[in-house]
């Protein structure tokens, strides 16, 4: 049988490989698809959960769907806005690379 | 859904997903993503959520990647040359992921309810879209309305941000 237990190792799995991204790829566009794999692995363990957790009604507990409706509309908009301001960082540097952004660097 | 089916689903998206941080290339990387997608929205059906599984193809499968794609064309990004890799850093990275993976592990491991398997449903859920839509509209009507000024700001952001600079 598959456990819920299944289900969140899985998400963890996914999470710890979109984190991996984030800290060791360089270039800005695979860092904003690895953030995009860290949202959905959440979404998937907020799934699992809405399943697990069958009501009086014997349906699955429909809120934690409701968010992740939400996480999905706030994610679209964020790659949206990551991507325009990848667009006018390119304009303006001529590179998606963050370790030629040196501005902040202590 | 059997089990066979369920691990095929969870090994494809997550290879797949190895696959978009390991690809040197960024148009391969978001190929791979697309297939993690499907395969996650396939993970969703089988836990009965039809209406996630739907707007996961439809929004990430569909809109975003195809936005990644787009800025990929646009920008015209070549698959990075190797550059010498600082392996103290990538060492320490790769250091810190696996022990949040060890960790979230260690917490479903000691998560009771984590062993048992889901309860059975009274009814199919071919309807959630009907339950869902009913919760969104009733108790989470000023969430989704501040959501939808979310978006209207977001693409209002977007258009001023990719406006050319008047000289």
């Amino acid at each position: 049988m598959i456990t819920l237990g299944d289900y969140l190792v899985v998400s963890a799995i996914l999470f710890t490989i979109g984190f991996a991204g984030v800290i060791l790829r360089r270039n800005l566009i695979v860092i904003l698809m690895s953030l995009e794999l860290m949202l959905n692995a959440a979404n998937l363990s907020l799934v699992a959960f809405s399943r697990f957790r069958v009501g009086a009604n014997g349906l699955p507990d429909y809120d934690a769907q409701v968010f992740v409706f939400f996480v999905i509309t706030v994610a679209a908009a964020e790659v949206a806005v990551g991507l325009a301001l990848l667009v006018s960082l390119y304009r303006a540097r001529q590179t998606t690379d963050v370790s030629d952004i040196t501005s902040l660097k202590f | 859904m059997s089990p066979f089916l369920f691990w095929i689903f969870a090994v494809l998206t997550v290879i797949f997903g190895a696959a978009v941080v390991l690809n040197r290339n960024p148009v391969a990387g978001a190929l791979s993503l697309v297939v993690s997608f499907l395969g996650l929205s396939a993970l969703f059906m089988s836990l009965d959520a039809f209406f996630v599984g739907i707007i996961q193809v439809l929004v990430y499968a569909g809109a975003v990647m195809v936005l990644f794609l787009f800025i990929i064309m646009l920008l015209d990004i070549r698959a990075e040359e190797r550059r010498r890799i600082n392996w103290l850093a990538a060492a320490g990275g790769i250091g810190v992921a696996v022990i949040l993976l060890v960790q979230i592990c260690m917490v479903i491991s000691h998560f009771q309810p984590a062993r048992r398997s889901f309860p059975p449903l009274a009814r199919s859920t071919t309807d959630d879209v009907r339950n869902i839509g009913r919760l969104l509209f009733n108790n989470y009507n000023l969430p989704f309305q501040i959501i939808g000024v979310l978006v209207l700001v977001a693409t209002i952001g977007v258009v001023i941000l990719s406006r050319r600079e008047p000289r």
